[in-house]
C-alpha cells in the first residue's frame, strides 16, 4: 500500500475497523468528532453499526450493551464528555465488559478551549471513574501509531476484558501527515473469548481463567448469565461478603498488573545518555526534536517515550532513575504524570517537570531549556 | 403444576427475592413472564436489561441472559444489545425514578428512535431502595424523606411522555388488574418498536405507610377503587375525572419503522 | 529540505482543504508532509489558517515557526499571519482582499478571488487559484501531483472548473 495523508482521529476509525470494532455508540464534540464521523461512514458499509446518543453517558450504555451482545465497539469523546463517561467505564470495569474509549484531550477544566491541545486528562484516565479498579491506557503519537494503538487497544479490551483508554490529544488527533497502513494480513487479532464448558458442565461466568479473565459468553448464546455493576461472585450475581468483595477487587486489579504484554515504551539514544526526556503523545514529537538538538550541542541526552501510560512503567522507569543523572518529564498540564514518574524513580536522580498549560504546544526550545537548566542544576552550575 | 408453568422463568436459586413483604414487583415481575410464557419467546433468546432500584433487581431472579445495568441506563444498555443482535427480543425493567428522573433522557430518546425494546415501568411514586425519597412521579402534596411537608414538584404522567415522545405502543395496568396487566405487557411485546407499559405497584414500606394509605391490600383495593378502564375513561365528562382516579388500558398504537429496520437502510445506502 | 507554509483567511475561503490538497500532492510524490490547522492561540475567532511542512527527512515537531511562504486571503489574517515569515520567505496575498499590504520584501500579490469570480465563475474557487499559485512559486510539487491531488478531493462533478482554477492561479504569476 502507498502513503498516503491521513489525520489522527481518522487514523483511528481505520484501526477499529481493522482491529474488529462493528459497533460505535458516540456523542458530537471537538476535537474527537472526526472519529464518530468516519466511523459513520464507515461501519454501515461492513455490516457495522453507528449510532448517535442522546448524551455521553448512553454512548457509553449501548456500546456496553453491544458489547455484552457480541460486538467489538469502541467510542470516542473529549473533554466535558470523557467526565461524563466515567461512571460506566467503572460499569465496564465491574462487570469487565471489552470497550475502547478515545479521548481526544482538549484543554480543561470544564469546557476549557475546546480547540486547543492538552495533556490534562492522563491522570483522568487512571482514576477517573469512582472505586478502586484497573485500567489500561495507551498513548500514541502520530497518525501511523494512532492506527496501531487503537489495534492494540480493541486486543488488550478483549484480552483482558476491560475498558481501554486511547489517550489521543488534539495535536495528534487533527494532525495530517503520511502513513502507510499495514495490510489486514500483517495484524494479530485478538478474537472474543468464549466459554470453555457448557452450562451442564458447570459453567459459571465469572469463573477466572488461568490469566485471571473470566470468559464471560455473550448474550443469546445460551447460558443465560447475569451481568451486574454490583459486587459478585463467580456466578455473576451480587454477593455481601467481605472474601467475595476482596477477591473481585484483587482480581481486577491483577489480571493487568500481573500481565506481561501490556507495558510498552520506546527508548532512543538512550546507550549512553547521562540525561533523560520522558514524554508522551502530541508532546513527544517535539520532545524527540529538543533530543537531537541537544545531541547535536554534544550533550548526553536520551529519549523515553511512554507508549502504554497505564499501568505505569514503574520498573522501566525505575532503571532509567538508576542509570541517568536526571530526567526531565515533558507534560502539556501543570504537572500529572510527572508524579508518576518520581514515585517510579524512587529519588535515585532528581525528575524535573517541563509542563506547559497555555493551549499552545511545547516548542523544541523550551524542552531544550529545561534539559539545560537540569544538567546545570545536577552539576551545581 | 400447569397453572405455575411460569415457574420455569424464574432462577430457583436466586429466590427468594428481596422485596418487602406485600411490595407489588413481584406482581409485576409475575405478568412479565407469563406474557413471556404467552408469547413463546425462548429462555435462551431473551435479554432482561433493568436500571438501579427495587424493581430492577427483578432481573437477578429471571432465568434469561439478564444486565442489571447503572442507575437510569438501562435503555441505552438495552438499545446497544438490540442494535448489536436484532434476533433478540429485549425486555426492560425499570422504576419511576430510573426511568423518569436520572434516565429521563434516555427514556424520552428511546421511545423517539422507535426501538424495538418492551419496557415495564414500575410505577411505586417513590424511590424505595434508598428508603423513600420523593421521585418525579410522587403525586402532589404526597410525602417522602426528601418532602416532608408533601412534594409540590409536579409529576410526570409517563404514558404522555412516552406517546408524545415517540413510542409506539403505550399502555398503562396495575398490580391489582392482573390478568390486564399481563395482557398490555403481552401486546405490547407484540408491537414492533418500542412499547411501553407503565405497572402501577405497591410500595407499602416506603410510600404507603408514610403516607398512611395503609397496609398492601388496601393500597390495592385503592387501586381497584381508582383505575378506570381507558374506554369508560373516554366516555366520562370532565367533571367526573375527579379525586385520584385514573385511566388504565391501551393508550397508544401506531405502525412506524424501527430503529434496526430503518438501520438497514442505512447499510444498503452505504453499500450503495 | 523542509519547507515550512502557512495559509490563511477567513472561515469558509477554503485554506485549509488548500492546505491538505498541498500536502497530499506531496506525500503522492513520495515526500513527508505534516498539516495542521489549530496550534497556537490565533486558531480562535473569524480568521482560518493551516500549516504545511515538506520535507524529505521525517517530520517531528509539528507547529510551523518562521515559515517560507504566508498565503493571506483577508486583510486580518495578512496583518496576524505574516510577522514570523522567514527574512528570505514569501509573503502572498490576495490583491482585492488585503488593500494594505504589509511591509515585506518578497511579497507577490495576486487578485485571487478576483480571477475565481471573473474566470470560473464563483468565489468558491479562489482556494484553488490561490493553490495555483502557491504551486508556481513555491515549486515544491510537481504541478501535475498537484492537478491530481485536487481531482482526488473534490467533488466529481466539479473537477473541471477546479482544474481551471488551479492552471488560472498558476498562471497569474511569472
Amino acid at each position: 500500500m502507498s502513503a498516503s495523508l491521513m489525520q489522527g482521529n481518522e487514523a483511528v476509525a481505520e484501526g477499529a475497523l481493522a482491529a474488529g470494532v462493528r459497533f460505535f455508540g458516540g456523542y458530537p464534540i471537538t476535537p474527537s468528532t472526526e472519529i464518530a464521523e468516519t466511523m459513520a461512514k464507515l461501519l454501515p458499509k461492513v455490516g457495522g453499526t453507528f449510532i448517535q446518543m442522546e448524551d455521553e453517558i448512553a454512548s457509553m450504555g449501548v456500546i456496553l450493551g453491544a458489547s455484552l451482545a457480541g460486538k467489538k465497539v469502541l467510542t470516542a469523546s473529549s473533554g466535558p464528555g470523557i467526565s461524563l463517561k466515567q461512571e460506566l467505564i467503572g460499569y465496564a470495569a465491574e462487570a469487565e465488559i471489552p470497550a475502547v474509549i478515545v479521548n481526544v484531550q482538549r484543554v480543561g477544566p470544564s469546557t476549557g478551549q475546546p480547540t486547543a491541545p492538552s495533556q490534562g486528562d492522563v491522570m483522568q484516565a487512571r482514576w477517573g471513574t469512582h472505586g478502586d479498579h484497573s485500567i489500561i491506557a495507551l498513548s500514541p503519537w502520530s497518525v501511523r501509531e494512532s492506527f496501531n494503538l487503537t489495534v492494540k487497544a480493541v486486543n488488550l479490551a478483549e484480552k483482558y476484558r476491560t475498558p481501554v483508554i486511547l489517550l489521543m490529544d488534539e495535536i495528534v488527533g487533527h494532525l495530517r501527515e503520511n502513513v502507510e497502513l499495514p495490510t489486514a494480513e500483517e495484524l494479530e487479532i485478538f478474537p472474543r473469548r468464549t466459554p470453555k464448558k457448557s452450562r451442564a458442565e458447570g459453567y459459571q461466568p465469572y469463573e477466572p481463567d488461568e490469566d485471571l479473565v473470566p470468559n464471560v459468553a455473550n448474550f443469546g448464546e445460551g447460558y443465560r448469565i447475569h451481568v451486574t455493576g454490583l459486587i459478585h461472585d463467580e456466578t455473576g450475581f451480587p454477593v455481601g461478603s467481605p472474601k467475595v468483595t476482596e477477591n473481585l477487587i484483587r482480581r481486577i486489579h491483577e489480571k493487568i498488573s500481573l500481565a506481561d504484554d501490556i507495558i510498552e515504551v520506546e527508548e532512543i539514544l538512550m546507550d549512553d545518555a547521562e540525561f533523560a526526556v520522558v514524554a508522551f503523545g502530541g508532546t513527544a514529537r517535539t520532545a524527540y526534536e529538543a533530543v537531537k538538538a541537544c545531541r547535536e550541542k554534544g550533550l548526553k541526552v536520551g529519549f523515553l517515550r511512554l507508549v502504554t501510560i497505564f499501568p505505569f512503567a514503574d520498573k522501566i522507569i525505575y532503571e532509567l532513575a538508576g542509570k541517568v543523572k536526571g530526567i526531565v518529564m515533558a507534560e502539556l498540564n501543570f504537572g500529572q504524570l510527572v508524579g508518576e514518574v518520581r514515585r517510579a524513580a524512587n529519588g535515585q536522580c532528581p525528575v524535573k517537570l517541563c509542563a506547559k498549560y497555555d493551549m499552545t504546544i511545547f516548542e523544541p526550545e523550551e524542552i531544550i531549556a529545561s534539559i539545560e537548566e537540569l544538567i546545570n542544576e545536577v552539576n551545581g552550575i | 403444576m400447569i397453572e405455575r408453568s411460569y415457574e420455569t422463568y424464574f432462577r430457583q436459586n436466586r429466590l427468594p427475592h428481596l422485596w418487602c413483604p406485600g411490595c407489588g414487583n413481584g406482581i409485576a415481575m409475575k405478568a412479565i413472564v407469563q406474557a413471556i410464557e404467552k408469547k413463546g419467546w425462548s429462555q435462551d433468546n431473551t435479554v432482561i436489561v433493568s436500571g438501579i432500584g427495587c424493581s430492577s433487581r427483578a432481573s437477578g431472579y429471571m432465568d434469561f441472559d439478564t444486565l442489571h445495568t447503572a442507575h437510569g441506563r438501562a435503555i441505552p444498555f438495552a438499545t446497544g444489545v438490540k442494535m448489536a443482535n436484532p434476533n433478540l427480543n429485549v425486555v426492560v425493567i425499570t422504576g419511576d425514578g430510573d426511568c423518569t428522573a436520572i434516565g429521563g433522557n434516555h427514556f424520552i430518546h428511546g421511545c423517539r428512535r422507535n426501538i424495538d425494546l418492551t419496557v415495564i415501568l414500575f410505577n411505586n411514586n417513590i424511590y424505595g431502595m434508598t428508603g423513600g425519597q420523593a421521585s418525579p412521579m410522587t403525586p402532589l402534596g404526597k410525602k417522602a424523606t426528601t418532602a416532608p411537608y408533601g412534594s409540590i414538584d409536579r409529576p410526570f404522567d409517563a404514558c404522555k411522555l412516552a406517546e408524545a415522545a415517540g413510542a409506539t405502543y403505550v399502555a398503562r395496568s396495575t398490580a391489582f388488574h392482573v390478568q390486564h396487566l399481563v395482557k398490555m405487557i403481552s401486546d405490547g411485546m407484540d408491537n414492533k418498536g418500542f412499547s411501553f407499559i407503565e405497572a402501577l405497584v405497591q410500595c407499602p414500606t416506603a410510600y404507603g405507610r408514610r403516607n398512611k394509605i395503609g397496609e398492601p391490600a388496601k393500597m390495592m383495593a385503592w387501586m381497584r377503587d381508582n383505575a378506570v378502564m381507558k374506554n369508560a375513561w373516554d366516555k366520562l365528562t370532565d367533571d367526573k375525572k375527579i379525586g385520584e382516579k385514573f385511566p388504565i388500558g391501551l393508550f397508544y398504537k401506531a405502525e412506524e419503522e424501527t430503529y434496526n429496520e430503518s438501520y438497514k437502510h442505512v447499510r444498503e445506502l452505504a453499500n450503495h | 529540505m523542509r519547507r515550512q507554509l502557512r495559509l490563511s483567511g477567513s472561515g469558509g475561503q477554503g485554506v485549509i482543504t488548500a492546505a491538505i490538497i498541498l500536502a497530499e500532492a506531496a506525500v503522492s510524490e513520495g515526500k513527508n508532509a505534516v498539516q495542521s490547522q489549530s496550534y497556537g492561540p490565533e486558531a480562535r475567532g473569524g480568521a482560518s489558517k493551516s500549516e504545511v511542512i515538506i520535507d524529505d527527512e521525517k517530520i517531528f515537531h509539528p507547529h510551523v515557526k518562521a515559515p517560507d511562504f504566508v498565503l493571506a486571503m483577508t486583510q486580518k489574517a495578512a496583518d496576524k499571519y505574516y510577522t514570523d515569515l522567514s527574512s528570505d520567505g514569501v509573503l502572498i496575498l490576495d490583491d482585492d482582499l488585503v488593500p494594505n499590504a504589509p511591509e515585506f520584501k518578497n511579497t507577490i500579490r495576486v487578485p485571487i478571488t478576483k480571477l475565481a469570480v471573473e474566470k470560473v465563475g464563483r468565489a468558491l474557487f479562489s482556494n484553488i487559484v490561490a493553490l495555483g499559485v502557491i504551486a508556481k512559486v513555491t515549486g515544491l510539487v510537481n504541478f501535475d501531483a498537484i492537478k491530481r491531488a485536487v481531482a482526488h478531493r473534490v467533488p466529481p462533478q466539479t473537477i473541471a472548473q477546479n482544474m481551471m482554477a488551479l492552471q488560472i492561479g498558476y498562471d497569474a504569476v511569472a
